[in-house]
């Protein structure tokens, strides 16, 4: 079921729960700190630093906190989560307790996507297996007063509920809504409580790096986006999966890599990301230059841009949660233009006004949903309006 | 509703009202068992599940419109998910889906008369390195091509009806 075309992920040769018993050894400050010097940014999108979000949950005052791990992976063209858990589900329990340690949680909670249920039984084994070996429970590892269990919970078929407040929305029993931010999770989180919402892949390096070092995750990578990162890679190319690569890896080698030489261009991000084109290949893939997830979707020469605009737009006005209006009403209307366009009855003008409520839904939407919606649609305006306009 | 049933409802929500709670928290987990166990969640569930979480039933209502694995109508035995998200699409969905509404003589969005199949789309599967992909229930089937659909159904018919007698009987 799983294709990985790398050579074994980094993830294999990090020993097991050594990570853990180094940091239950560490002072939580000093803890804190050395995921800080990693420089180890979420690998779910946004990438925030994972050690000033802990550090703020860690400072916040509460008699309850609790950590979280995002298994919603919802966004088209993303699938590393799923090989994470299948096969380092451990590592990802491992990096969960650590966080529980350092903010002073004693909850866990996995939540996972409802199209994941079959990867229920193999994770609820594994919790199994490390509640016997005193790695999950009272007292984890033999650390005297350390309290720290994990549950699962299963999601319900709603791509905005990866977004941390509507997931947060969710496990409360509520609509998948997202909140306003702030205020942010790490003070007013899962019931009111500090909380820390982390990627699935975030957590496994957060392991990888107490076993290993910061200084070893820092190795890699720029200097502004330190580390490997795992790449779902789908679309026209001869060698689709998984694949782990240095931060700031540039389009081209990445191409290479995967047999998708000859590409006319690639969707970094997901439907939420950017569509860049092939003069545009020299780009690295790091949070200071093209940013992404870990989704990368190559579109060959045979492509029609239009209907790849036509899909991302289909799934952004299905799964709009229709709280705020630019994103309700916006997406519906980008959609209807790549139609009009596709009959070949749209004018320029009325695609540069489009354009321009795109650019609206950008700075006026809620969530990350609506902002980040227009972005394809966009890119692929900008790029490729020559194939775009005139038809019939 | 036969008054049989809804006993039986009534009893398999205080069940699970008993094992995850009545707080709201537990609200999605109850309904997915409702969804699990009765293919579908009734008027009557959501004012039982109401009843016992201390909330209005509006409130389930709300939630219950929100997720697309949580339905009102009562759904097949076997729901299929075609995804339809853009890598699937360009690894030739339409095809695998055309067959499927060939070999169950339905649309999309509707389920079979004998109520055995729902045929539904899907938003991403996280499946696109092995597109098209389709999940029948919680099961995955990846690289599908159209004429693996009969295959897929065929497996699922084997475990009702007369297949099911006859499969039995294999070997006595
Ligand atoms: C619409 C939307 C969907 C998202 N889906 C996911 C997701 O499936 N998985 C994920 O880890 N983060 C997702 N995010 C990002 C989360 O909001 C959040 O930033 C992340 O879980 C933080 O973890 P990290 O810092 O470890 O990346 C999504 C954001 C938005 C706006
Ligand atoms: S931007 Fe879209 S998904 Fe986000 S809150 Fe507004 S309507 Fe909901």
């Amino acid at each position: 079921m799983i294709a990985t075309h790398t050579a074994p992920l980094t993830f294999s040769t990090i020993e097991k729960d050594a990570g853990l018993k180094k940091a239950l050894g560490m002072k939580r400050s000093d803890l804190i700190a050395e995921i800080t010097a990693s420089q180890l940014k979420g690998r779910g999108g946004a990438g925030f630093p994972t050690g000033v979000k802990w550090n703020l949950a860690a400072a916040a005052q509460a008699e309850q906190k609790f950590v979280v791990c995002n298994a919603d992976e919802g966004e088209p063209g993303t699938f590393k989560d799923r090989v994470i858990l299948t096969d380092h589900a451990d590592l990802v329990f491992e990096g969960m307790t650590i966080g529980g340690y350092a903010i002073g949680a004693t909850e866990g909670i996995v939540y996972l996507r409802a199209e994941y249920t079959y990867l229920r039984p193999h994770l609820e084994a594994v919790l199994a297996a490390r509640r016997t070996k005193g790695l999950l429970g009272a007292n984890v590892a033999g650390k005297a007063g350390f309290t720290f269990d994990i549950r699962i919970q299963m999601g319900a078929g709603a791509y905005v509920c990866g977004e941390e407040t509507a997931l947060i929305e969710s496990l409360e029993g509520h609509r998948g809504e997202p909140r306003n931010r702030p205020p942010f999770p790490v003070d007013t989180g899962f019931l009111d409580r500090p909380t820390i919402v982390n990627n699935v892949e975030t957590f496994a390096w957060v392991a990888s790096i107490l076993f290993k070092g910061a200084e070893w995750f820092k190795a890699v990578g720029t200097q502004r986006s330190t580390g490997f990162k795992l790449f779902s890679v789908s679309g026209d190319c001869t060698k689709p999966g998984v694949y782990e690569f240095p931060m700031g890896i540039t389009v081209a080698r990445l191409l290479e890599a995967v047999g998708g030489e000859g590409a006319k261009a690639v969707q970094i991000g997901g439907a939420s990301g950017h569509c860049i084109p092939a003069t545009e290949f020299g780009r690295t893939i790091a949070f200071e230059d093209v940013s992404t997830g870990g989704s990368i979707i190559v579109f060959g020469p045979d492509r029609d841009m239009l209907e790849v605009a036509h899909n991302f737009l289909e799934f952004f006005a299905e799964e709009s949660c229709g709280q705020c209006t630019p994103c309700r009403d916006g997406n519906p209307k980008l959609l209807e233009c790549v139609e009009m366009l596709d009959n070949g009855v749209c004018s320029a003008q009325y695609l540069q006004d489009i354009c321009g409520l795109g650019e609206t839904m950008q700075v006026a939407s809620k969530c990350g949903l609506g902002q980040s919606s227009p972005n394809a649609f966009l890119s692929i305006v900008k790029h490729f309006k020559g194939e775009l306009m005139g038809r019939g | 509703m036969l008054v049989t049933e809804r006993e039986r409802l009534k009893d398999d929500i205080a069940t699970w009202t008993g094992t995850l709670g009545k707080d709201r928290t537990a609200l999605i987990p109850i309904l997915q068992e409702v969804q699990r166990k009765h293919g579908h969640i009734s008027d009557f569930a959501m004012q039982v599940v109401a009843d016992q979480l201390d909330i209005h039933p509006v409130e389930v209502f709300s939630v219950v419109s929100f997720y697309s694995f949580l339905n009102f109508e009562p759904l097949g035995r076997y729901v299929i998910r075609l995804c339809q998200t853009i890598s699937c699409d360009m690894a030739g969905k339409d095809r695998v889906a055309t067959q499927l509404e060939n070999d169950l003589g339905i649309e999309f969005g509707e389920t079979t008369p004998d109520g055995k199949f729902t045929l539904q789309w899907a938003s991403c599967l996280g499946m696109c390195d092995q597109g098209p992909a389709l999940l029948v229930n919680d099961r995955v089937y990846t690289k599908v091509t159209p004429d693996m659909v009969h295959e897929i159904l065929e497996a699922c018919r084997k475990t009702f009806g007369v297949y099911a007698l006859a499969n039995k009987g294999e070997g006595h």
